[in-house]
């Protein structure tokens, strides 16, 4: 069954950014560039933090705006980026309601992996990776 | 330091000629680290020996560290510069996300010279530095308005840090702060009101990149042992919980918490300004630091009715923390809960150091008590101890500055018994505010040789808990190595940037470990060279401005009321910084 980052409490998000770095760190580099998940204040913390994150469409429009074939929707939701393909267009990016995909300082595109090594390192919460359940996400 | 680390790349603003260049110093974090270290070198370099701390010649210098962005609780900020509140070495410390948006940025340190004709806003994104216009800025009557129109304007939401002054800054108040984040500050010492005295309302700092680490898989290790240390951590579970403010119920029935000026150690309305009653009836969230699991940030949710309009609420999210609490509340009598918050949120909106308004108001309002001042010299401001009410109109008031008592208020409680009387019990040290604890004898020295005069130089006061818990006698001579030590200590912390409250899980051999990942080799004695080396240079700044421990005040009321460890003595204090003096002029720069 395919796996999705599930945002099970945003109230709980302290802001902490420990979920970017823990993303980013993937690479085997410090700091917060070349990662797909972003955390921002919702005009202000004091009104609290969204979290930025694909959520796995079924459908996945990110996918049908590539003109290239870049990103293959996934069995189970959600897409995978072939390397070599992308031109750096942005289309993808445009096309994501979300804003879910962040690019690197390249201006390549960067799409979550469905790993949930953020989901490890958030302390609060927050975040939790989970199996995509069809029957669900219809009800939602 | 590793190929591509940008942390040795000083930048330099020239606000004066609206340049700015970026140079390669690798000797300094080689030889200081980082934060206070690097900050203190910086300022020896930059700062004139007789620089007029509101003139264009002073300069301010943010340092961070090695450990920035690659570790957790390593995501503070050191500014330096020189204090127009002290007159010699000023040095505050903030987090909130501006740590880690200078190093991402591409930057170890950032030095701000000259003085812009006209009000000015900066933006710092990577290697552009922009000259923004701010004369519409200039005047706006709450801190928060400034910091909410840059976010709508400016770019990098989420990855920014956003500095700027309110109208105490502006109007030059010795003690304005600068915020970042709306929650954080550079509280102490008067950076605010440097950055007025520059017409430099704000700074936006932008920063997103990968640094090198030297091992990836040593990395992840040092990482997560890190990590897991720290949010298993009881200590850190606390800061989460509660916050700072845990400390009020605690030092209340030692019997060490200001009250009324400190003419009590104990405040009977203590229980409904404790961290536990404000997180039960009116914590609403909790933030933490960038790159911080622990989230000691707490917001109280206030709803507070309009004045006129029936049926109109608002509901405000207000930061406090335990020296809030002690200044603005024991401190003043202020025991309910909402005015407490209230003048809290005038602070803030103001910017203003909130340990330094509450010690000048409290002096304020005894010197009224007593007949020294007037109510023509308070402007028709009755202070008495508890009314909310009165303290937030003289909050204004000391930024407006009607009259020569605003004037001398907006000045220091030393300035304002200076002028008007009182020194007795103006609860000032080397020119600074006491923060809240009423300890024993060395908290107070801690205070007095502390090199910002801040607890947080040595914290004294944990070595006098310390000795009550162990029953150890409270002033024998050792305090003053314990000191001495701690503060040493404490400067390779500074200078690495990590929080205090992590000081226990950053251990020499795990520091020593986390500096290999950044491609530093630092043992402990090296850290504690560079450690003792940074004190020096900022005592050698400190004499430079004339500062002399010999002519410190000790205000009497320290000696009157007594402590957890017994009255204090003041023959003993004197003795203990007579040795001080001795040790410190012993070991030129």
């Amino acid at each position: 069954m395919a796996k999705r980052l599930s945002i099970l409490d945003v109230d709980r998000c302290v802001g902490c950014q420990l979920c970017i770095y823990a993303c980013a760190r993937r690479g085997g580099r410090a700091g917060t560039d070349g990662a797909r998940i972003d955390v921002r204040s919702a005009g202000g913390m004091r009104r609290g933090f969204v979290v930025i994150v694909c959520r796995a469409c079924d459908d996945p429009p990110c996918a049908r705006a590539c003109p290239v074939g870049a990103l293959v929707p996934r069995d189970g939701g959600g897409v995978r980026v072939v390397a070599g393909q992308c031109t750096s267009c942005g289309a993808c990016q445009a096309a994501c309601p979300f804003g879910a995909i962040q690019r690197d300082s390249a201006g390549r595109p960067l799409v979550c992996v469905y790993c949930g090594t953020c989901a490890r390192y958030c302390p609060h919460g927050v975040l939790a990776l989970e199996e995509i359940e069809r029957s669900d996400d219809a009800a939602r | 330091m590793l190929p591509g680390d940008p942390l040795a790349r000083v930048l330099t603003i020239d606000l004066s000629a609206q340049r700015f260049e970026i140079a390669e110093r690798r000797d300094l974090f080689e030889e200081s680290l980082g934060g206070a270290g690097v900050a203190a070198r910086l300022l020896d370099e930059e700062c004139p020996r007789d620089a007029d701390p509101l003139g264009p010649e002073n300069p301010i210098v943010f340092a961070v560290g090695p450990l920035v962005d690659l570790f957790p609780l390593a995501s503070k900020t050191v500014a330096m510069f020189k204090s127009p509140h002290t007159g010699n070495l000023g040095e505050s410390h903030a987090g909130g996300r501006s740590a880690t948006s200078i190093r991402l940025a591409g930057y170890g340190a950032i030095v701000i010279r000259g003085a812009s004709p006209s009000p000015t806003y900066l933006v710092i994104d990577g290697d552009r530095v922009q000259f923004h216009d701010a004369s519409a800025l200039w005047g706006l009557q709450s801190s928060a308005t400034v910091g909410r129109v840059l976010r709508e304007r400016e770019a990098g939401s989420g990855h920014r840090s956003i500095l700027r002054i309110g109208p105490a800054g502006e109007r030059r108040v010795s003690y304005a702060g600068v915020i970042t984040e709306t929650y954080r500050h550079f509280g102490r010492l008067g950076l605010g009101a440097v950055f007025g005295s520059k017409r430099l309302k704000a700074i936006v700092i932008v920063g997103r990149r990968s640094l090198p680490v030297a091992d990836p898989v040593s990395y992840r290790r040092v990482y997560d042992a890190l990590y897991e240390a720290a949010t298993a951590s009881a200590a850190m579970r606390k800061y989460h919980d509660l916050g700072t403010p845990m400390n009020v119920l605690p030092l209340n029935e030692l019997g060490a918490l200001p009250t009324r000026n400190l003419r009590e150690a104990r405040f009977d309305g203590a229980a409904a300004i404790s961290g536990e009653a404000l997180a039960e009836g009116l914590l609403g969230r909790r933030l933490a630091c960038s790159h911080c699991p622990v989230a000691c940030i707490h917001l109280a949710a206030l709803r507070t009715p309009h004045p006129k309009e029936p049926y109109f609420y608002k509901t405000s999210m207000l930061a406090y923390d335990y020296e809030l609490i002690y200044a603005l509340g024991s401190l003043l009598g202020v025991g309910n809960p909402e005015n407490l918050l209230l003048l809290m949120d005038e602070v803030e909106a103001q910017g203003l150091d909130a340990i330094s308004t509450g010690v000048s108001l409290a002096w304020a309002t005894e010197a009224r008590e007593r007949r020294m001042v007037s109510d023509q010299d308070l402007d028709g401001i009755r202070l008495a101890w508890g009314d909310g009410v009165a303290y937030r109109d003289a909050v204004r008031r000391i930024v407006s500055q009607p009259t020569d008592l605003y004037h001398a208020l907006a000045r220091g409680v030393a300035a304002a018994a200076a002028a008007f009387g009182g020194e007795e019990f103006a609860l000032a040290f080397g020119g600074n505010e006491m923060a809240g604890y009423h300890t024993g004898p060395a908290g107070y020295l801690g205070f007095l040789v502390g090199a910002r005069h801040s607890h947080l130089d040595n914290a004294g006061y944990a070595i006098d808990q310390k000795r009550l818990t162990a029953g150890l006698p409270a002033a024998d001579d050792a305090i003053i190595d314990e000191i001495v030590a701690e503060e040493e200590w404490r400067q390779v912390l500074a200078s690495l940037v990590v929080c205090f409250f992590a000081r226990g899980l950053y251990a020499p051999d795990v520091l020593r470990d986390a500096l290999a990942c950044a491609g530093i080799e630092a043992n402990e004695a090296r850290l504690r060279e560079i450690g003792a080396d940074t004190l020096t240079r900022k005592w050698a700044f400190k004499r430079h401005c004339g500062f002399e421990l010999a002519s410190m005040r000790l205000p009497e009321r320290i000696f009157e009321t007594p402590s957890p460890s017994g009255t204090i003595d003041r023959s003993v204090v004197k003795a203990h910084l007579r040795q001080f003096a001795e040790r410190t002029t012993a070991t030129p720069p």
